[in-house]
């Protein structure tokens, strides 16, 4: 029978089927941090269960770390308390532990495909919705809650009906300024926040194919944000390259045994989805969104819509745009930015933050911005430097901090105050993500950038 | 870990009419530092129940007497968002044991399964019933069966079934969770395991 990438390595994990209940899914790799794990290893504290497999999960402290400073001691005894616990449950168990400080650190996300930890036709969870990054390189890769970091502690395992399967195409090229992120917030704008919940995506078409391994791993990271337990594209030549001699990826004769199976990681051309979209990559524009969910996203150059013209209820909408301080019919162009934040595991990579620079060479931080960026790892870190990338971006009055999910989700200091105004490379725009009271457009590095040289929302293609 | 047995839940209710309820609405991050699984109710809807010097806003529903209850009434697409479990633990200590919605978020609706919360997904005709009858009289009472899959308003007898998977309903009613079930099966999963490629 035809199937699709998802179904072959889907099926090809599956321990059992339960009758009228979810299959037992087998999980290669499980990466953990410090703030959706305590509470399980408390879990098998209490049964007495031991880990059963502490090679295949990794550990990473990154949602609750300070992004200055890191060499000294954590300030907020309640932060410094759950990175002391990652660091006491990864040693009491013999999982391998990155934390704060260590040369591996970063963002979960981040740090799982710079070292070879993720692989094609693997299963890998964690913790964090946003762990359908992974799903770049076709493994299927999803969030948990706690509950399911503790099985997988527990028995490599989780419980999970198998999802439906969704298609998006998009077919075509890329027009200038125009990045992943774009295309990312595109489909999404099109779906809904809502429009993938219950399916499993594949990006298929000539845009994710000429898409580098870092675009790809932005355009899965956001799946969950139309509602897609995870997204995933076909392993090809550029997945390949890009995984070759890492350290955790196989090598020698392994090497070839694996690709010869990776390579057989394709949707059979017969096989069928349940649902699937095409759209057309040149009809793209650099996007940003005006609300509070990422489904709330217009083309730069386009006007906020009209209650009329949205699905879904006026009362959601109107509170939305009231919280945004934002009116229907506005332009986006021009609106005021205090913040600009870049980084997280949807845009904190080495190429994002070429991009950045790029638009900001030559040119200078508008005055009245607060500008926060934010390598997702130690190695982004090292190479933002090693490429001169530091000297650019400190010549056009920028500074760099140290890697963590920062002001993604606000739980360290990292936090825009109230009512202020956020150009953000994140994933989530939701009341409050960002701070309390703090106001999020979500947006690419381009345009993050556009914003932190002019202190308003600008296009940027007219300043490339 | 262990939870309350789910049967028959008749209770008030709590209506909140919005749409993508999203997680961090429901708990935000910085509330996520604890190391327990303990005192989350305290914080459920931190933002929307108290104003910034922690003055509850008397807007907002959590915070008007007249409604209460073991279930919460949320609109579609609720519990969108992060993957934190602490969301659905909000809403269990609270007091919630119940949460209905004309749709709900994969990963929020799968951790209420997995702690003792029922989500119960009507159809949205059936949602807006719920909604007008509560606010027409916050004394409305509503019996969620789970042996019989069913949702009934009981000032009317207007009833809906919802579906369940037959092994979460089992887990429910006996108040038992998956890694009973995987314990029971680890010499398979090792087998399994000794046949992978990674």
């Amino acid at each position: 029978m035809s199937k699709t990438l998802f179904d072959k390595v889907w099926d090809s994990h599956v321990v059992r089927k339960i009758e009228g209940g979810p299959d037992v899914l087998f999980i290669d790799r499980h990466l953990i941090h410090e703030v959706t794990s305590p509470v399980a290893f408390l879990g098998l504290k209490n049964r007495g269960i031991k880990v059963l497999y502490p090679e295949r999960t990794f550990a990473t402290a990154d949602h609750n770390t300070p992004t200055i400073n890191q060499h000294l001691p954590v300030a907020d005894p309640l932060s410094a308390n759950q990175l002391k616990a990652l660091e006491e449950n990864a040693n009491n168990y013999g999982i391998r532990h990155w934390g704060l400080g260590h040369q591996k650190n970063g963002i979960v996300h981040v740090i799982g495909p710079e070292n070879g930890i993720t692989q094609p036709g693997a299963t890998i969870v964690c913790g964090d919705s946003h762990t359908s990054t992974h799903g770049a390189f076709g493994a299927i890769a999803f969030g948990i809650g706690t509950s399911e970091v503790e099985m997988v502690l527990a028995s490599q395992c989780i419980m999970q009906p198998k999802p439906k399967k969704m298609r998006i195409n998009v077919t075509g090229s890329l027009n200038k300024g125009v990045t992943p992120k774009d295309v990312a917030l595109f489909i999404i704008s099109q779906l809904t926040t809502s429009g993938a919940t219950g399916y499993f995506v594949e990006y298929a078409g000539e845009v994710f194919e000429k898409m580098s391994m870092e675009g790809r791993m932005t355009v899965c990271n956001l799946s969950i944000e139309m509602g897609a337990r995870g997204g995933m594209i076909a392993p090809d030549q550029t997945t390949f390259e890009y995984i070759k001699d890492r350290e955790f990826t196989p090598k020698g004769e392994a090497w070839d045994k694996a690709m010869a199976y990776w390579k057989t990681l394709k949707t059979d051309s017969d096989a069928v989805f349940d649902k699937e979209f095409t759209f057309d990559g040149s009809s793209i524009e650099p996007m940003i969104t005006y609300g509070t969910n990422p489904g709330m996203g217009i083309g730069i150059s386009n006007h906020i819509p009209n209650a009329s013209e949205i699905e879904g209820g006026v009362a959601t909408y109107e509170k939305s745009l009231g919280y945004m301080g934002f009116h229907e019919g506005e332009s986006m162009i021009g609106k005021k930015v205090d913040y600009v934040f870049v980084g997280s595991c949807t845009n904190g990579r080495i190429e994002d933050f070429r991009a950045f620079t790029s638009l900001v060479k030559g040119k200078k931080k508008a005055e009245d911005v607060t500008v926060w960026l934010v390598p997702g790892s130690h190695i982004v870190e090292e190479q933002i430097k090693k490429e001169g990338l530091l000297d650019v971006l400190t010549e056009a009055g920028f500074t760099l901090r140290q890697p963590g999910c920062s002001a993604c989700l606000a739980m360290n200091d990292d936090k825009v105050p109230a009512g202020k105004y956020a150009v953000s490379t994140s994933n989530r725009n939701f009341e409050g993500r960002q701070g309390p009271g703090a106001r999020t457009m979500l947006a690419s590095p381009l345009v993050a950038a556009a914003a932190a040289v002019t202190g308003v929302v600008t296009d940027p293609r007219t300043l490339i | 870990m262990a939870y309350d047995k789910f049967n028959i839940l008749t209770s008030t209710a709590v209506p909140l009419p919005i749409e993508n309820v999203d997680t961090d609405q429901i708990i935000p991050a910085r509330f996520l530092k604890a190391t327990k699984r303990e005192g989350f109710g305290d914080n459920l809807f931190r933002d929307w129940r108290y104003n910034s010097d922690n003055t509850p806003k008397s807007d907002f529903v959590l915070n008007n007497p007249v409604y209460g209850g073991k279930i919460l009434v949320g609109g579609k697409n609720f519990g969108s968002g992060s993957s934190r479990e602490h969301a659905a633990w909000a809403v269990y200590d609270y007091g919630f044991r119940c949460v209905v919605s004309s749709f709900f978020a994969d990963i929020f609706k799968n951790n209420c399964l997995n702690i003792g919360v029922l989500p119960v997904q009507v159809s949205p005709e059936f949602l807006e019933k719920i909604f007008s009858a509560v606010f027409a009289d916050p004394q409305t009472q509503l019996e969620v069966n789970l042996p019989e899959q069913s949702i009934t308003l009981l000032s009317t007898g207007e009833r809906e079934s919802f579906d369940i998977s037959p092994y979460k309903k089992d887990n429910l009613s006996n108040g038992f969770d998956d890694i009973d079930y995987l314990q029971n099966i680890k010499g398979e999963i090792q087998t399994f395991a000794s046949t992978l490629p990674f």
